[in-house]
């Protein structure tokens, strides 16, 4: 079978969850092959975890200079590995930094590119979900070596154990006239709650939480769940919530097993943002609001009373055993 | 200064949108057709930068007759030109094809140090288009910027994406992408708007921006939609009134759906 390029997500020490997943896909076209982009030594620390994830092959493209500029690095790296190996497809996590390498990737290859696939069969043929919800589309590559971008949280990650071998990939070096340098980082303010695109749960707050105090309920309850935090744009706009966390159609895009929304209206960019979500809670003291409509659980009543009493009540379960 | 702006016509997110029963693209017959929204602040941005260094500003737009509105819009808030790529063959056209278009148009501008762009449409929101176009171009790629500062012969910007904040740094010419936070558009004065209607709009088609190109048949899409399905109509769930009891019966349903 042909290899199946996945573009490694790490922080120079660890793999993250998402290249797990982007195995598991692999391994439905072909034979997984993982291509690490980083600084010297990174492809050492991470190819146990990469080969039980069933990387048969590490390509790794090491250099100083790999940390210092935007996207360019990983750009160089895969179209070297796609020349070399002629893969039978590229996948790439469809993250800010990752939709970017698989659009240059794709351009310099003159290749189809598929953004946001949330399954993939056999053949190569993705599914997506477009308008935040509203179709669900079904495309092939038809020009190029397939590039995709999966949506985090996609595909289960599966241990595979399998014995890597190690390439050297050596790409030319950067042109600093082409490529953005990064100066700085900081961390997202997270802190210890999961990446909202990546969640499983996330409890997301609107106007109706009448302001950033307010919002305490909802990180209460986000925790007691173990999920992330969303706001509406409503919400973010009024200056209650930071701006990173706002979901919707100019925000993220969710779809975790869990949603729930509360006091957030459903206005159709919230919507768009967030219907994906397998399970839909909501809680609105408005009859009218239309996200009470597209919940599978709608609470008509006020968030200050139902929210903390639905908290107490998780913590008291899981204590409780 | 030589600034371009590169901005696209999209449905009115307000409105419900629809793929086409016949080809599965875009039913614009059936949408309201609005300037997309970050696209605007990405003209505020240049219109910003012009007033405070002094600049050129070309704004381009790849799309059909209707895309001369978000053209006119761009120019009614300040730009001095247009550039407007129209061309039935471009129908369908793919992120790359599109990248591959708009970069043609901005190479048709002289001496450009910078291109602005928004770092998402609402309607594709694949979010790849202008780094493709910065890669095609040779340009360094500054994306999700939520602040620009031009400097001497360089360009600095804050990113910011869900995994945290950067600061980026470049050397002129590059291009910038902008996030929805970066600020708020200003609307065109009376004066913009009658203004706009003498500013000069160039329209080009695909012969005019790959004039050695050859006859074969120009590429629009690699990628073919094999199947297009409308999100089935919303059930209705369950419904309750809370009457101080709701939490604890939301928590038993959760545990019974195995979500808690």
């Amino acid at each position: 079978m042909p290899d199946v390029l996945v573009l490694v997500d790490h922080d120079g020490e660890h793999v993250h969850k998402t290249t797990n997943e982007l195995l598991s896909a692999a391994r439905r076209l072909g034979t997984p092959a993982a291509v690490v982009v980083g600084t010297p030594g990174t492809a050492a620390r991470l190819e146990e975890t990469l080969a039980r994830h069933g990387a048969v092959r590490v390509h790794a493209a090491e250099s100083t200079e790999a940390d210092e500029f935007l996207a360019t690095p990983a750009v160089d790296a895969l179209e070297l590995a796609v020349r070399e190996s002629a893969p039978a497809a590229v996948l790439v996590s469809a993250t800010a930094d990752g939709k970017e390498v698989a659009g240059r990737l794709a351009a310099r290859l003159d290749a189809g590119l598929l953004i946001d696939a949330v399954d993939l069969d056999s053949s190569g043929v993705a599914t997506q979900i477009v308008f935040g919800g509203s179709y669900t589309v079904r495309s092939q590559v038809t020009h190029g070596i397939p590039v995709i971008a999966v949506r985090p949280g996609s595909f289960e990650p599966q241990e595979h154990p399998e014995e890597a071998e190690e390439r050297r990939l050596v790409p030319p070096p950067i042109d600093p006239t082409a490529s953005a340098r990064v100066t700085a980082r900081r961390a997202a303010l997270a802190g210890d709650r999961p990446e909202l695109t990546e969640a499983s749960v996330v409890v997301s707050g609107g106007r109706g939480v009448a302001g950033a105090d307010g919002f305490r309920v909802v990180e209460e309850l986000a925790d007691a769940l173990g999920g992330a935090v969303g706001a509406s744009r409503a919400a973010v706009d009024a200056g209650y919530y930071p701006h990173q966390y706002q979901v919707g159609q100019t925000g993220k895009s969710v779809s975790p097993q869990l949603y729930i929304a509360l006091g957030i209206s459903g206005a159709i960019q919230h919507l768009a943002g967030m219907q994906t979500s397998k399970t839909i809670v909501a809680v609105n003291k408005d009859p009218e609001a239309p996200i009470l409509g597209i919940a599978d659980y709608a609470v008509e009543g006020d968030l200050f009373e139902v929210a903390p009493s639905l908290t107490r009540e998780v913590v008291a379960r899981r204590t409780g055993g | 200064m030589n600034i371009v702006v590169l901005v696209k016509q999209v449905p009115d997110t307000a409105a419900e949108r629809t793929l086409s029963e016949a080809d599965h693209s875009l039913d614009r017959e059936s949408a309201d057709l609005v300037l997309d929204e970050i696209n605007e602040r990405a003209a505020e941005e240049a219109l910003t930068l012009k007033e405070a260094v002094g600049a050129e500003v070309t704004v381009v737009s790849m799309g059909p007759d209707s895309a001369l509105d978000a053209i006119r819009k761009v120019l009614a808030m300040g730009a001095d030109r247009g550039i407007h790529v129209c061309d039935d063959r471009l129908r369908g056209a793919d992120v790359v094809t599109t990248a591959q278009v708009l970069a043609a148009a901005v190479r048709t501008v002289a001496d450009v140090d910078l291109v602005l762009a928004g770092d998402a449409t609402t309607d594709g929101q694949a979010s790849v288009v202008p780094a493709v176009v910065a890669d095609l171009l040779g340009l360094p790629s500054l994306t999700h910027a939520r602040e620009v500062t031009v400097e001497a012969g360089g360009v600095r910007a804050e990113r910011a994406t869900e995994h945290g904040e950067a600061t980026l740094g470049a050397p002129l010419p590059a291009l910038v992408s902008v996030t929805e936070k970066i600020n708020e558009p200003r609307y065109p004065s009376f004066k913009g708007i009658m203004a706009a209607k003498k500013k000069p709009v160039a329209t080009v088609d695909l012969d005019d921006l790959f004039p050695d190109a050859d006859d074969t048949g120009f590429l629009v899409t690699r990628t073919r939609v094999v199947k297009a399905v409308p999100r089935p109509a919303w059930t209705a769930g369950i419904r309750v009134t809370d009457d101080g009891s709701a939490g604890r019966r939301l928590v038993d349903h959760l545990i019974a759906q195995k979500l808690v």
